[in-house]
């Protein structure tokens, strides 16, 4: 019986979550900077991050789909098991919608996404100031969603460690000590 | 004379001439139909390429294509119009760093000597003053006869840094390049 994530799994879920929390904090930093040199280097870094996270997405889905996780515990109401896996359909529908909005949202604005300034992304949308617009708002609703699903995501990690005293986040560390 | 009997039909036949459509050689162009014109440019910025336009200009020239060396054209571009396609770049670059568009509100072109390639193809050498700062140019275009207008296509290349736009912070490349294309398409009417 499986009480660990697989450590594909687990190295993907840190990467993104490191990624994603250095995404939020530049999002929300860049976006009221004066124009500048240094805000345009900011958001083309903040895109490319973005990319990358959408595709590390797309390869955890991958990894998801054909590799059980291990099952919840136990001692979890019907009601909060069910909670829990609404949860991360939640974190996994954000993680792709949210670079799908910005990735429209600069299309839409006339700045075209160049990864890592090599790969051109093709722009679906043509410019267009006020779906640009809207597309920006749509943009920062997901990701104010998103901050609220995150906490709830760990608080109920640390609720699952320090009050029910359980391994649903002792599962998805680094194994130290694997027991046979 | 004995002349006569030959130089009737001649007179006739050049007559006739006048009188064909594809005769009128005398035609100049110059009304400029604004509606029908656009200034645009083009940049790379960190490897993406970024475009926008100038929505007022104000171009006087005159153009007959059996003499194009005695034509001339003298280009305004109100910098205020600039489309950049962002409100805050459209405010920045009106600041004293880049077109300093109070003290400078015009871009001007002016053609010093205009010289025929061949093929409807054209090189306008003169001066382009953007922000105080002259600079001698050479711009290819095409020309083109589309029934009573006339259209002049072409763009050419400016450094930005000759003309101290964008300055202090962002008098480096890397962000936004220094090459800049610029593209227009101009129409006019032939007068009389």
């Amino acid at each position: 019986m499986t009480t660990h994530y697989t450590p594909v799994a687990k190295a993907l879920h840190w990467l993104i979550a490191l990624l994603l929390f250095g995404l939020l904090a530049l999002g929300f930093y860049m976006q009221d900077l004066p124009l500048s040199p240094q805000k345009l280097q900011l958001y083309a870094w903040h895109k490319w991050a973005g990319v990358t996270v959408f595709l590390l997405v797309l390869v955890r889905l991958a990894w998801r789909v054909t590799h059980r996780p291990p099952p919840l515990p136990e001692h979890m109401p019907r009601v909060m098991q069910l909670a829990a896996h609404a949860g991360h359909v939640l974190l996994y529908a954000l993680m792709i919608a949210i670079p799908l909005s910005g990735w429209l949202m600069s299309s839409a604005k006339g700045f075209q996404t160049v990864w890592f300034g090599v790969l051109p992304i093709p722009d679906l949308l043509d410019k267009n100031r006020e779906l640009g617009d809207l597309l920006q708002t749509v943009h920062l609703s997901l990701n104010l969603f998103f901050v609220v699903v995150l906490i709830g995501h760990i608080g109920a990690a640390l609720k699952h460690h320090f009050i029910d005293r359980d391994d649903v986040l002792t599962r998805m560390l680094p194994a130290r000590n694997l027991e046979p | 004379m004995t002349m006569k009997p030959t130089l009737k039909p001649m007179i006739l036949a050049l007559t006739l001439a006048a009188a064909l459509p594809w005769s009128s050689h005398a035609a100049e162009y110059r009304q400029v139909q604004a509606d029908q014109s656009a200034i645009t440019f083009a940049y790379q910025q960190m490897g993406v390429t970024m475009d926008g336009k100038f929505n007022r200009f104000t171009a006087q020239l005159s153009f007959d294509p059996e003499r194009p060396e005695a034509a001339n054209a003298t280009v305004d571009v109100d910098l205020a119009s600039i489309d950049t396609g962002s409100a805050e770049s459209d405010q920045e670059v009106a600041g004293k760093v880049w077109f300093n568009t109070p003290a400078f509100p015009t871009a001007r072109f002016e053609t010093r000597s205009v010289k025929a390639l061949g093929d409807h193809r054209y090189e306008a050498a003169g001066q382009l003053t953007i922000k105080g700062k002259t600079q001698d140019v050479v711009v290819p275009a095409t020309f083109t006869a589309q029934g009573k207008a006339g259209v002049f296509e072409g763009r050419f290349t400016l450094r930005r840094g000759d003309f101290a736009i964008g300055e202090g912070p962002w008098a480096k490349f890397d962000v936004v390049a220094n090459d800049v294309q610029i593209q227009f398409r101009i129409t006019a009417n032939a007068g009389e």
